[in-house]
């Protein structure tokens, strides 16, 4: 078993590093103007920002970047975040002024290579999941599930229903940003229960459905990493009532060459790039969210599409049932070249092979948890897909302890925890999904570390309540943060009761 | 027969056989065997087949290469996408992989480095605003406007924005794209012809109790700053709205902040900041508010800094996190999830390096070539240069309706020539004529300036 400790640096804000007059930057000799506007406009408040030289800068951010996690270091089994290792060689791509230094309003025969990137990357994207043409201009999945449901509010609006289809399907078991989405698009969330498989219960949706939906939000496999087998039967009776159907690919790694959301009946889909398609996650972002729609649903999307037109390639403006733009210019082109990188490095077969080794992954590691004293496997023993849910309830009752808690005592043995309290419907919920780029070895480890910390939590519940140690703080009082009186946001602000 | 991946360490057939034996499972195809035969992919997907590191960096390298960048031709390009320089340290600080490949800080004990630096970030921003808060990104300045205009109609209860008439396109279709599914209708603010400033007695006119907030951009989109901005604050506060401001976060190393100036919101593009510009993505959002009543309705993951339970060490973590999606779902103040970490990463190293001298200097380096080139160009005589009689900063507007020429012509020409003209205005604001939006940064320097002055010189005479 590894042993594990996180850096711990006593790094001061780097505002109290600062020291007047030093510099950490040099500038090309000045063309000097007289400046001649109202005092009005001009600052009045000096700037207090840092000054320190590039050496204490780089230290400073070195030295965080030692006391924090990444893929890079180990297991990061965040269920539905698949935590997949970004190849190297994609960083390398986007590492040149051919795509650093292009403006998005350049000439178009000055950008033909980044536009016939962008192009093929769409096609790929569209036969993946197998729908008709793609948008590349979302920049994370939840703007996509947001850009979807602007679609749905178009296609309803031009068949003259919008007025009276104003709700929007989620299950209980979505992601977050499901209702979120579907609430900024300006349709009420209607919940539906999910069955004792797991699954979307088909006749609690039925009873949901009306004249008044808009469409469902679905993802297959679903939160659980269940596969909703009854999709076809899904999709009929939301299409029967005139609804769309809407696929949130965070769960789209599974799927990869298996099955194509199009076939399921989805006519609306969206792809999490910085997921599937190995981009890195950024600390919380830059990702990117493409949609793909059927051939019905095209004209709709947004503002501008990639065109080929011979063997030029340019943007279309000329899109008069666009529902417009969604943010700025065309998308996040340097998360979708390293994704165009990926696509052709894996080639058919070797995203195939993803879908395969992830799940394989997923079903090794939850039958070796499911067999520790104290988790349970909910919703009976199908086979998963990308990721699996454990409940610790039965841990919970017996020693007191916790899913949180057990997941901090995780982070001690150099693991990140999985995602805790979610679904909303497992009880001590902990959902996990390895993806395919983790070693048998490692998620023995796992097992092995999740054992241990459940016969602790038996043994000696209190040290687990007490975790971690091992990394750079020990447990963050997350109390005082949900309260703006007890928190501090800026290195100038001063909570009230301080 | 499969073959083993380098990116699968569990890709060799006797690894996969040992653990589906392991776990009772006859065949990896038993794994999909509750995925419905008629929806199953039947056939591989019709993608180029796999390739090598080395022919895959070749292949991605050729097709990049066919782009001529800015940096192989003078630009003028800009219009809420900016070329800057960004410091080596920048790029080196933002691809540490324990950075680069970590995601969102959920488990604050071991994500203490991004936390705190993306802390230091929003510190930042909210001072170069003058705002009490900053958030830790949204995506972009447009999708900014969007969750401003609807925080505005949230706190208020009201359903108008307004907006001044001359913002770019993109950002306006964006906000338009936030509004309509909330019910708030958009107000176009008229600016006068002449000089750019918002007409106050329009605003008078158009504003009402059910006036939500008043937006300003300063400097404007065409890069002319609004002579006075204060009173366009006092009167949105007047009839009880809100004041939002977007600014260019370089600008504000010289000018006034949005705070001085009475912003109870600010926004503005993080890219400026130690982010290349890449094709226009990805961008940062920047978004900063005051008062403890506009940051519970704040969109947007936000940090804070806290102490370990045992009072030991300070500590940072996500904070406020009942307005988020994964909480909060459909009562969230914002579906944003994955957001631009990264970028405010750079835009923290970015600031740290550069300091409130060197934030001062470059922008007055920039107010300086943007006026040498407004003067060598306005010396060609037949052009309108600047063709708003105003301050500017970094950006103007060029006329050629006088030299009887397209901007699409000129632009077309320049190219010729190996340079980049500013953004063709004729579709965006017909209004204004043949005339196309010029950006001058640090990047330009006298010998640049002096080029364009003479091609374009060339350009107009060929005529």
């Amino acid at each position: 078993m590894m042993t594990f400790r996180q850096a711990h640096w006593d790094e001061p804000l780097i505002i109290e590093r600062s020291s007047r007059g030093r510099v950490g930057f040099s500038l090309a000799r000045m063309e000097s103007a007289s400046l001649d506007v109202p005092t009005e406009l001009v600052r009045k408040t000096p700037l207090r920002l840092p000054e320190l030289s590039e050496t204490e800068v780089v230290r400073h951010y070195i030295r965080l970047s030692q006391m924090n996690y990444g893929v890079d270091l180990g297991l990061y089994p965040l269920g539905s975040c698949t935590m997949k290792y970004n190849p190297k060689l994609l960083d390398k791509l986007v590492s040149t002024p051919k795509i650093q230094d292009l403006h998005p309003m350049q000439e178009a025969g000055t950008v033909q290579g980044i536009l016939m990137i962008l192009y093929e990357l769409s096609e790929w994207l569209a036969e993946i999941v197998g729908l008709s043409k793609v948008s590349l201009q979302p920049a994370a999945g939840a703007h996509g599930e947001f850009t979807g449901a602007m679609i749905m509010r178009a296609f309803h609006k031009r068949n003259g229903e919008l007025n009276r289809r104003d709700e929007l399907i989620v299950p209980d078991s979505a992601h977050g940003t499901n209702p979120a989405s579907a609430a900024m698009a300006g349709f009420k969330v209607v919940q539906v229960p999910s069955n004792r498989e797991g699954c979307v219960d088909i006749q609690a949706l039925r009873s949901s459905l009306s004249a008044r939906t808009a469409g469902l939000m679905l993802t297959n496999p679903n939160t659980l990493g269940i596969f909703e087998s009854d999709i076809l039967r899904i999709a009929q009776l939301v299409h029967e009532v005139g609804g769309l159907l809407y696929y949130d690919g965070a769960n789209l790694n599974a799927m990869l060459g298996k099955a194509k959301p199009g076939l399921m009946g989805f006519d609306i889909v969206h792809i999490n790039i910085h997921k599937t398609f190995a981009t890195p996650h950024g600390g919380g972002g830059p990702g990117a969210g493409p949609i793909a729609v059927t051939k019905e649903l095209e004209r709709f999307l947004p503002v501008p599409t990639v065109e080929r037109m011979g063997d030029r390639y340019q943007l279309d403006f000329d899109r008069p049932d666009s529902i417009g733009k969604m943010r700025s210019f065309w998308g996040n082109a340097a998360v979708l070249v390293r994704a165009y990188g990926y696509i052709l490095m894996m080639g058919a077969e070797g995203l195939e092979e993803v879908a395969n080794v992830s799940v394989l992954n997923a079903n090794y590691l939850a039958r070796k948890l499911a067999q520790i004293s104290g988790l349970e496997l909910p919703f009976g023993g199908k086979t998963r897909k990308h990721e699996f849910v454990l409940s610790a309830s039965k841990l919970a009752r017996e020693t007191g302890v916790s899913a949180a808690q057990l997941s901090k005592r995780l982070l001690d043995f150099g693991i990140h925890a999985p995602t805790v309290y979610f679904p909303l419907i497992v009880d001590e919920a902990m959902m996990i999904e390895p993806t395919e780029t983790v070693s048998r070895e490692e998620l023995d480890e796992a097992a092995v570390a999740f054992s241990k910390t459940c016969a602790e939590a038996y043994t000696n519940p209190e040290a687990v309540r007490n975790a971690p140690s091992n990394t750079s703080v020990t447990r963050v009082d997350e109390a005082r943060a949900s309260h703006p009186k007890t928190m501090q946001f800026t290195w100038n602000h001063r909570p009230r009761s301080a | 027969m499969s073959e083993a991946r380098s990116y699968i360490p569990n890709s060799p057939p006797t690894i996969k056989d040992q653990m589906l034996a392991d776990i009772g499972i006859g065949d990896l195809e038993d794994l999909f065997a509750d995925i419905p035969e008629s929806i199953r992919t039947n056939s591989t997907l019709h993608l180029p087949p796999s390739r090598s590191e080395s022919e895959v960096r070749l292949q991605v390298e050729d097709l990049l290469s066919r782009n001529i960048s800015t940096r192989e031709m003078t630009s003028f390009l800009g219009g809420s996408v900016w070329p800057h320089y960004v410091p080596a340290a920048v790029d080196e600080i933002v691809s540490r992989s324990e950075f680069l490949t970590s995601y969102t800080p959920y488990q604050p004990e071991i994500s203490q480095g991004m936390l705190q630096a993306l802390f230091e970030y929003q510190s930042m921003i909210a001072e170069l605003m003058g705002m009490e808060f900053a958030n830790s990104s949204l995506y972009d300045w447009a999708t900014a406007l969007g969750e401003a205009a609807r925080m505005c109609s949230r706190v208020t209860g009201r359903n108008e924005f307004l907006v001044p008439h001359y913002i770019q396109p993109d950002r306006l279709r964006t906000l338009q794209t936030f509004c309509e599914p909330a019910g708030i209708r958009i107000v176009e603010l008229r600016q006068d012809n002449r000089t750019g400033t918002i007409l106050q007695g329009d605003l008078h006119e158009k504003i009402t109790s059910k006036t939500a907030g008043v937006y300003l951009e300063m400097p404007s989109y065409l890069g002319f700053l609004e002579s006075r901005p204060k009173q366009i604050g006092e009167i949105a506060h007047e009839k009880g709205s809100l004041f939002v401001i977007g600014a260019e976060p370089i600008s504000l190393g010289l000018f006034a902040s949005p705070g001085e100036l009475g912003a109870d919101i600010a926004i503005g593009e993080g890219q400026p900041l130690g982010n290349h510009m890449n094709f226009g993505g990805p961008l940062l959002g920047l978004f900063a508010c005051s008062g403890e009543r506009l940051l519970r309705q704040m969109p947007g993951r936000l940090i804070g800094m806290t102490a370990t339970k045992d009072g030991t060490s300070k500590a940072f973590t996500m904070a406020l996190q009942t307005r988020e999606q994964h909480i909060r779902r459909e009562k969230a103040t914002s579906n944003i999830c994955t957001n631009e970490a990264l970028c405010a990463l750079a835009a923290a190293a970015y600031l740290s390096l550069m300091g409130p001298v060197g934030l001062e200097r470059l922008a007055k380096t920039i107010f300086g070539n943007s006026t040498y080139a407004i003067s060598r160009l306005s010396e060609l005589g037949s052009l309108k240069v600047p063709l708003f009689d105003a301050q500017h900063f970094e950006e103007f507007v060029v006329g050629f309706d006088g030299a009887g020429l397209e901007a699409s012509q000129v632009n077309a020409k320049l190219l010729q020539r190996g340079i980049q003209g500013g953004i063709n205005l004729r579709d965006q604001f017909p209004e204004l004529g043949e005339s196309a939006l010029y950006c001058v940064t640090e990047l330009q320097s006298r010998k640049d300036i002096d080029r364009l002055a003479h091609t374009m010189r060339a350009v107009l005479e060929e005529r």
